[in-house]
């Protein structure tokens, strides 16, 4: 970034922006927001909405503030009388050809058009008496339909295709007030990533098959999260509705994800609502797992740690976060010596071409640099391998295939730390402890450029599910009273720092919502 | 010669000399029409002496804005080290505006000659000219041409035995009016949507494919080498008002007028005389009631301010109006101004790129407002609405396409308020318009 400063006033205030940026994100830095369509800070700037046109002294006309870069002692006004009248021109030339179905739109309560128009647009129309343009719905892609009739042309999706995804199908057909997206023929939107250009339109033209009709914007919960689907850590916004996720999202991190998620992230989130849960601490009791409470299930935990002395294998998920990583590998070493490992499902790669060192990542876990860091990323087969005749087997919510299941009969213990009710279960676990999903706990993951970041509660948890960091946490407070062990998620954290070098020192609040690249990658604890 | 009348004896006829004489087509025959002189003269040249030449002769610009050849020229980087372009624009598309069609049906050599100089000029090995698409008969003269020049080896490797090489590549476009823009000219030559560039960059710094790019009209480089070879004083001199405004200037006459057709005068001339004189006059019993001068994309004029304007860059300004390509457009008594500003709106709303918000949806609007008023259906609040839609669409765009849109909508309701009124009170029958 340019260290040259220029100094300029917008509304007033001045503000102090390195040179080259354009006045739309310097009038940003003034906590103005300058309306627009088809500027979008992720994509190339095309000025044709026309929206984002400011009043600056001494030139001639008015300026698109998205490609009017600043200069020295530049003033600048967004909401002069010519400004307001030129936005408020645009705006009702938006809508004379807009259908205004707004009670059956998806983008309702998040568009930028009724936003805008509410916000300063006119009152009535005086486009009267004639009829609208019309073009049909078009079936775009496998999750994506275009409804030409609410577009307005910014052509964000455009440029998506074009410049970001580098995959030009998209392209403006015709001309004049006839003009639509359309779509190369013998394509359709399928592009890995293309599902972004439904975020990128700013009103419902281009919408998700997935999410249609599914929810109005204004009754979902937004919480930031991470994507749980590779090893990308790409961050992502879980809306949910009545404690029901509906959808995922990016959310903005330019030194991660930009403004993008792929397809494969976006989709992966109906697990999260699975009602097949466990729901309460499970206790054998002969041949059966009954439930209990939460004390006297502790208590039993505490009883098999005491107990067992040798060897402990413990099979994690790859979504687990590095909190409950650190915490049950501490907990597992006081019942002998750990063997941990995460399993790492795999699948393609898909980069997003322009955008250097993002794609959907081949290991398919979010989480696999926070289990390096805990050590718990031993080989999957070798710590397969160690089951057998092991004293303790900690399966910490891994989807086991049955092969891999059937080797839990011949471990002296078998701890289920889990979500879902699978089959195995009944037969070999000696304590069953439901555990929270990252949708359903605060947490944190480390990508693989060893960034850490955090994700937060999306959803309540199901049934009594406590986070595995506070079940392990739990467990060492009875094992060794004395210690301090953590009780918040954020506690927890800090706690890692304590076993984990690479993490020390920091906390929730340094990380905030973007997260935070370690310093030294590949320093973490290997004892 | 003269085509399609034989000249008139007041018109200054040097770019229009061979209008009408088929052989000037040929290489034999050009050269035997003191062809190809400038050309060698000015490979024989510095390019900053041709560039300053044509400073001296005060050539501007005769696609429409006006502005200084060689100042435009002298802009283009110098030992850059990249490609530089020259285009020529020959999308002649402007409506009521047909003189660069003549130049290259008939003498083809005179606007080579012009690329083949102004490539030199500017540092640039290739000069693309842009055809209108719908330009047929001129492609094929100007392909045969080309082909001419190079078996000549006025183009080519070795232009002229000068060790510069200078190529010409002809395009033909597709039929989009905004394509005469330059820098959707630019677009669509590099094979994209002919959408217009958002400037700066201008052309001379990152222009065709990104390097430094000229582009002109056909008329400015076919008028080079006159300059070349008679020299800028001689330029300078054919002037008989301002002198900012030099030279020799084709003006395509065409509506209602007895002999339609191009007209070259010196600049100053009296656009009464044009209209009168040289191009005839009314039909009988007509008189003239307005002229839209440039091409159709400025204000339309009176006829008292026609009568007393000077045709010249300044001398059409003065009189509220602009010379842009010159293209006359001329309307007699029998004509209906509302229905000419819907036919021009109609066009602009078919032709609007549908980048910029205002064009797309405002070009279209005006046209529906102004269909509804010749239907005999308007509303009083009509002429407001356009007027403050007008407004909304000048100055606020990527291009000028809408501002044009809007500039004979404005003088149209401005000076012939009485004719819209008339079918607003229905005190002229609805005239009927497709819908």
């Amino acid at each position: 970034m340019s260290a040259e400063l220029v100094s300029l006033t917008i509304d007033g205030l001045s503000v102090s922006v390195p040179k080259g940026t354009s006045l739309i994100e310097a009038a940003k830095q003034a906590g103005v927001l300058v309306p627009h369509y088809c500027y979008h800070p992720s994509l190339p700037s095309p000025a044709v909405c026309r929206m984002c046109l400011v009043e600056v002294e001494k030139a001639p006309k008015l300026m698109p503030a998205c490609v009017t870069t600043v200069a020295e002692g530049q003033v600048v006004h967004t909401g002069s009388d010519q400004a307001r009248k030129a936005r408020e021109s645009v705006l009702e030339f938006l809508l004379i050809n807009h259908p205004l179905d707004c009670p059956i739109c998806d983008q309702a309560g998040e568009c930028e058009l009724q936003d805008y128009v509410f916000q300063e647009g006119r009152a009535a129309t005086r486009y009267s008496d004639y009829a609208k343009r019309y073009n049909p719905v078009e079936d775009f892609g496998p999750d994506i339909l275009y409804v030409a009739n609410r577009c307005i042309l910014c052509t964000r999706c455009v440029r998506f295709m074009d410049d970001v995804a580098e995959t030009p199908v998209l392209n403006v057909s015709e001309r004049g007030d006839r003009a639509f997206i359309g779509i190369d023929p013998s394509q359709t939107l399928d592009h890995p990533w293309a599902g972004n250009v439904v975020d990128l339109c700013p009103v419902g033209s281009l919408v998700s098959k997935d999410f249609l009709h599914k929810a109005r914007a204004w009754d979902l919960d937004k919480t930031a999260s991470i994507c749980p689907g590779c090893t990308q850590g790409c961050n992502i916004m879980i809306d949910t509705r009545d404690d029901v996720v509906v959808r995922l999202r990016p959310r903005p991190n330019l030194d991660v994800n930009r403004h993008f998620i792929c397809d494969t992230g976006r989709a992966d989130y109906r697990w999260m609502n699975r009602g097949d849960r466990i729901e309460a601490p499970l206790v054998r009791d002969g041949d059966r797992l009954v439930a209990t409470d939460w004390p006297t299930a502790l208590e039993r935990l505490a009883a098999i740690l005491r107990q067992a002395s040798g060897q402990v294998v413990i099979l994690a998920s790859g979504r687990a976060s590095t909190e409950s990583l650190g915490l049950v590998h501490q907990m597992a070493q006081r019942a002998g010596q750990v063997t941990a490992a995460i399993r790492v499902p795999t699948g393609p790669v898909a980069p997003l071409a322009g955008i250097p060192g993002l794609s959907l990542r081949s290991e398919r876990v979010p989480n696999l640099d926070g289990a390096r860091l805990a050590d718990c990323a031993a080989d999957w087969h070798a710590a397969l391998s160690a089951v057998p005749g092991a004293d303790l087997v900690v399966v910490l919510d891994a989807e086991l295939d049955p092969n891999e299941a059937a080797l839990l009969s011949q471990a002296s213990r078998v701890l289920v730390l889990g979500t879902v009710d699978e089959e195995w279960i009944a037969s070999v676990a000696a304590l069953v402890l439901p555990v929270t999903t990252m949708a359903e706990e605060n947490g944190t993951w480390v990508n693989c450029n060893q960034r850490v970041q955090r994700y937060t509660q999306a959803r309540s948890s199901a049934g009594m599910a406590r986070p595995a960091w506070w079940v392990a946490s739990e467990a060492l407070a009875l094992l060794e009273p004395s210690g301090t062990w953590p009780d918040t998620s954020a506690d927890a954290f800090v706690a890692l720092g304590a076993w984990i070098p690479a993490l020390a020192g920091l906390t929730y609040a340094e990380l905030g919502l973007t997260g935070r690249e370690l310093a030294a990658a590949g320093t973490g604890a290997r004892e | 010669m003269g085509y399609p009348h034989p000249s008139h004896p007041r018109e200054t006829v040097v770019l229009s000399r061979h209008f009408g004489d088929a052989p000037a087509r040929t290489y034999a025959g050009w050269i035997e029409r003191g062809g190809y002189v400038a050309l060698r003269k000015a490979l024989g040249m510095t390019p900053d002496a041709i560039i300053e030449e044509l400073k001296a002769s005060g050539l501007r610009g005769r696609g429409g804005a006006g502005f200084p050849t060689g100042l435009k020229w002298s802009f283009m980087p110098k030992n850059d080290g990249k490609p530089h372009y020259l285009v020529c624009n020959a999308d002649e598309s402007e409506p009521g505006t047909f003189k660069d069609r003549e130049i290259m049906r008939w003498t083809p050599h005179a606007l080579i000659e012009g690329c083949a100089i102004g490539a030199y000029a500017i540092g640039a090995e290739t000069c693309y000219i842009y055809i209108r698409g719908e330009f047929t008969e001129p492609l094929r003269i100007m392909t045969a041409a080309v082909e001419e020049a190079y078996a000549a080896g006025a183009l080519g490797a070795n232009a002229f035995g000068s060790g510069k090489r200078i190529d010409i590549i002809l395009h033909r476009g597709a039929g989009a009016y905004i394509c005469g823009e330059e820098t959707a000219l630019m677009n669509s030559l590099e094979g994209k949507r002919g959408n217009p560039r958002i400037k700066p960059p201008f052309p001379a710094q990152a222009g065709l494919f990104g390097m430094p790019t000229t582009i002109n009209n056909v008329e400015t480089l076919a008028a080079v080498p006159h300059i070349l070879n008679q020299g800028c004083e001689w330029y300078k001199g054919l002037c008989l008002s301002n002198p900012k405004s030099t030279g020799t200037k084709l003006f395509s006459v065409c509506g209602q007028i007895q002999k339609p057709g191009n007209y070259e005068v010196t600049m100053g001339f009296p656009m009464k005389d044009l209209i009168h004189d040289l191009a005839g006059g009314m039909r009988p019993g007509r008189t003239l009631k307005a002229v839209i001068p440039g091409g159709s994309s400025v204000p339309i004029m009176t006829r008292d301010e026609a009568e007393g304007a000077l045709c010249d860059y300044e001398g059409i300004i003065e009189k509220g109006s602009m010379l842009g390509s010159a293209g006359f457009i001329v309307l007699d008594d029998s004509a209906d101004v509302v229905y000419e500003v819907y036919r021009l709106a109609k066009f602009y709303a078919h032709e609007s790129c549908a980048q910029c918000t205002q064009c797309r949806e405002g070009t279209a609007w005006t046209t529906k407002i102004l269909e509804r008023i010749l239907r005999g259906e308007g509303q009083t609040e009509d002429l407001g609405l356009l007027l403050d839609l007008s407004e909304n669409m000048t100055g606020k765009t990527i291009c000028v396409l809408s501002d044009s849109c809007a500039a004979p909508i404005v003088s149209g309701i401005a000076k012939f308020r009485g004719e819209f009124d008339a079918y607003l009170s229905g005190a002229r029958q609805p005239t009927l318009v497709g819908a």
